[in-house]
């Protein structure tokens, strides 16, 4: 083996004059021909149905105009992409097109719907007794200076309260049970809570009604509509704990029978702490669910303009009813104060989600940079409070010695 | 838990009697004892309050169904006090809106399922996700008061347009309305199926469109591969390979929402102005749910009234479990890999 000297760090060659110029070869499948041709199809589509509309035709409506800009631009693109593609490619583009729009068309309706509560409630909120007070001393002409919501915001805390305090122990239990007990009776609970998802609210709402309300309480309350709420939301979050207790690694758990735990040590120690960002996700998005149901509420609960700490007594208001109380009057404040409420359910129901998103970003087990560092720093002390025992047992056998 | 027998190779003489599965014998310790039992109870108990709510409604409802007979499917009528009632005018109503809903949904929630599992990418994929998990969450009411106050303005032409042009298919007739005299009313187009349908698609799409997706990016990704390298456009893998496989998932996904368009309330009960009796004009003014009726009379006073209310609520209730039930076992099916 004959070692030469070469220099140890990488040299680029010299660009000789008859080498051929190297190009970088672009990835990107976007070609200049197909931006023209789709915003041409644009231009041109909404141009056509301008003239059409504006001068040719007695059409109106903004929808109207949506929809024939749409099919206009549809087929104008299909005639530039025919230009210089072959029948196959063409089709593909058509459909890439549509399904495109679709899902553009989709995220506008969703920022629209959220979008117009927003800007009709948002006036609304900026006076601050729209917070304090409720609507016992408001009538229907009164400015917004007058009344508010708190008697629906504490009812619908009250009501989510209780029908948590209910569903979570339920709920969870039973999505372990699912899952750790398999066999004839956990596939017929299974079967049953699947087909029971898609229960109406106001079935659970008559049910409850026709239960507790006529056999026992003889009167409307928020804890009757609790429980209506509960019976809504059980399926939905004993269906996703489900879910997200299956996704726990069964390799976690038989390590953990192997070290020779039992099946509720298993279940408390392993599988319930690697679901916890999943099953924090399913509790809070059905809850999210349950804060928005109406119908349980209007016949549960009832309709108050006051407000009702007790919820075993009397009417009691919750935020998605006092909002469709409020826009049943022709009054137009009394429609503000129906956005405004509807604003702050919104904005309820979107801090839950964003919270669930945050939680349930995370596979099961998954840690965050916090925890894991939180982690490092537990096992460094277990290293060395294990060194240090060593140290002392193995000083003290040479004593002994 | 399982104890393993001792590996036996084929051809080793032992007697056959003890090829028999060894008996298992499991020694649970009190807390895992106590901890069956509680999630054993809680199952039953999920059980019993589902049964419950057929059984009672079923139990409150047959005083009216025996009032009314086998007349309760066919009449026309709510006056529960004279003994005249019936649902047919308003299973016909709520079947019509949920159709509307989900001829609005499908496409929808095709295209955005489509688009999340085979066009986007990356951030743009998770947050769609999650964008259409947020479209599912937000209020019913929400969509309520969309639909009133800004959707029923702008869809009154359109409803004009398609009932001037389509009226002869009796679906789209509308009474009371002359195409050639431009100061007509447009009442007659407000309040109706078509504007309570085209809302409750809107509120049934994200749980149509998460059905599908799911089972559309389980699609095989060799058979995927295999139509690219056969040179496929996406477009024709998407035709050959995606929307075969996923077909159990398009059907499931549109049952799951026409059940949950099936039993749609408020936001119905905010836009429709109820009638009882069948009304098949989907753009007229005048529409009908058996959920808006419940939520329009649950203040009946007599027992009867009340009666004839849960004998309703009974046929919502067993039409949402039929669908629902019929469309997860497609779901579940199609997820196990069958459809391919």
């Amino acid at each position: 083996m004959t070692t030469t000297t070469t220099a140890r760090t990488t040299v680029n060659p010299e660009p000789t004059d008859d080498a051929p110029l190297q190009q970088r070869v672009r990835l990107s499948q976007v070609r200049m021909s197909d931006i023209f041709a789709l915003g041409g199809a644009a231009v041109a589509s909404l141009c056509l149905t301008g003239l059409l509309y504006t001068t040719l035709t007695p059409f109106s409506s903004a929808i109207g105009f949506g929809f024939v800009w749409y099919a206009f631009f549809i087929g104008l693109y299909a005639i530039l992409t025919v230009f210089d593609e072959t029948s196959q490619a063409v089709r593909d583009r058509l459909a890439g097109v549509v399904i495109r729009s679709l899902a553009i068309f989709v995220v506008g309706v969703l920022v629209f719907v959220i979008g117009f509560t927003l800007s009709k409630g948002w006036e609304v909120l900026t006076y601050l007794n729209f917070f304090s007070d409720d609507m016992s001393n408001a009538g229907p002409l009164d400015p917004l200076i007058y009344g508010g919501v708190l008697h629906a915001v504490v009812g619908t805390l009250i009501e989510i309260a209780i029908a948590l305090a209910i569903v979570i122990p339920l709920g969870v239990m039973v999505a372990v049970y699912l899952s750790e007990m398999p066999g004839a009776l956990s596939r017929l609970v299974r079967t049953i809570v699947e087909a029971m998802t898609a229960l109406p609210s106001i079935v659970a709402g008559l049910f409850v009604y026709a239960t507790l309300i006529m056999i026992f309480t003889k009167q409307q309350s928020g804890f009757a509509a609790a429980i209506a709420i509960s019976i809504m939301m059980l399926p939905i979050i004993i269906r996703s704990a489900d879910v997200a207790l299956r996704l726990v690694p069964s390799t976690l758990k038989e390590a953990s029978y192997a070290l020779g735990a039992g099946q509720w040590s298993t279940v408390k120690n392993v599988t319930l702490p690697t679901a916890k960002s999943g099953l924090a996700t399913a509790i809070i998005l059905g809850t999210a669910r349950g804060i928005g149901e109406t119908s349980p509420v209007l016949l549960c609960a009832g309709f108050t303009a006051a407000l009702n700490v007790n919820p075993f007594q009397g009417p009691m208001i919750s935020l998605p009813l006092a909002t469709f109380e409020f826009v049943k009057s022709p009054e137009p404040t009394m429609i503000a104060r129906g956005f405004g409420t509807a604003l702050v359910l919104l904005l309820l129901v979107l801090i839950m989600f964003i919270i669930a998103r945050y939680f349930g970003g995370k596979g099961p087990g998954a840690l965050s940079k916090r925890q894991t560092k939180a982690r490092q720093r537990q096992s460094e002390k277990d290293a060395e409070r294990m060194t240090a025992a060593r140290a002392t047992s193995t000083s003290t056998m040479t004593a002994e010695k | 838990m399982a104890v393993l027998s001792p590996e036996k190779s084929p051809g080793d003489a032992v007697d056959a009697a003890s090829d028999e599965p060894i008996a298992v014998i499991v020694n649970r310790d009190r807390s895992d004892k106590t901890f069956r039992l509680i999630a054993i109870t809680s199952g039953v108990a999920v059980l019993v309050i589902m049964s419950m709510v057929g059984v009672f409604l079923a139990l409150r409802g047959s005083q009216a169904l025996g009032v009314a007979g086998w007349g309760f499917l066919t009449t026309q009528a709510w006056e529960p006090d004279s003994g005249n009632f019936g649902i047919a005018a308003v299973i016909v109503g709520t079947i019509l809106i949920a159709s509307v809903a989900i001829c609005v949904a499908i496409p929808l929630a095709l295209g955005m399922a489509l688009f999340i599992s085979e066009y986007a990418k990356g951030w743009l994929r998770s947050s769609l996700v999650s964008l259409v998990d947020l479209m599912a969450a937000v209020p019913s009411v929400i969509y309520g008061l969309w639909g009133f106050f800004f959707l029923q303005g702008q869809m009154i032409p359109v409803a004009r347009w398609i009932s001037t042009y389509f009226g002869w298919i009796p679906l789209f007739a509308v009474d009371g309305s002359d195409p050639s005299d431009p100061l007509s009313t447009a009442t007659v187009f407000t309040s109706s199926t078509f504007i309570a349908g085209i809302v409750v698609g809107f509120m049934v799409m994200p749980i149509t469109s998460s059905v599908m997706r799911e089972v559309f990016t389980q699609a095989p990704v060799g058979e995927r591969e295999g139509a690219f390298a056969l040179g496929a456009t996406r477009w024709g893998m998407i035709r050959t390979v995606v929307l075969p496989f996923g077909r159990g998932g398009i059907i499931g996904g549109t049952m799951l929402g026409l059940g949950r368009a099936l039993g749609e309330t408020i936001a119905v009960y905010m836009i429709i102005s109820i009638v009882f009796y069948i009304q098949p004009h989907l753009l007229q003014n005048g529409a009908s749910s058996v959920s808006s009726l419940i939520a329009l009379r649950y203040g009946e006073s007599t027992a009867l009234g009340l009666s004839a209310l849960m004998a309703a609520g009974l046929a919502l209730f067993l039409m949402t479990l039929v669908v629902n039930f019929f469309a997860s076992i497609i779901v579940s099916r199609s997820r196990s890999g069958a459809a391919s």
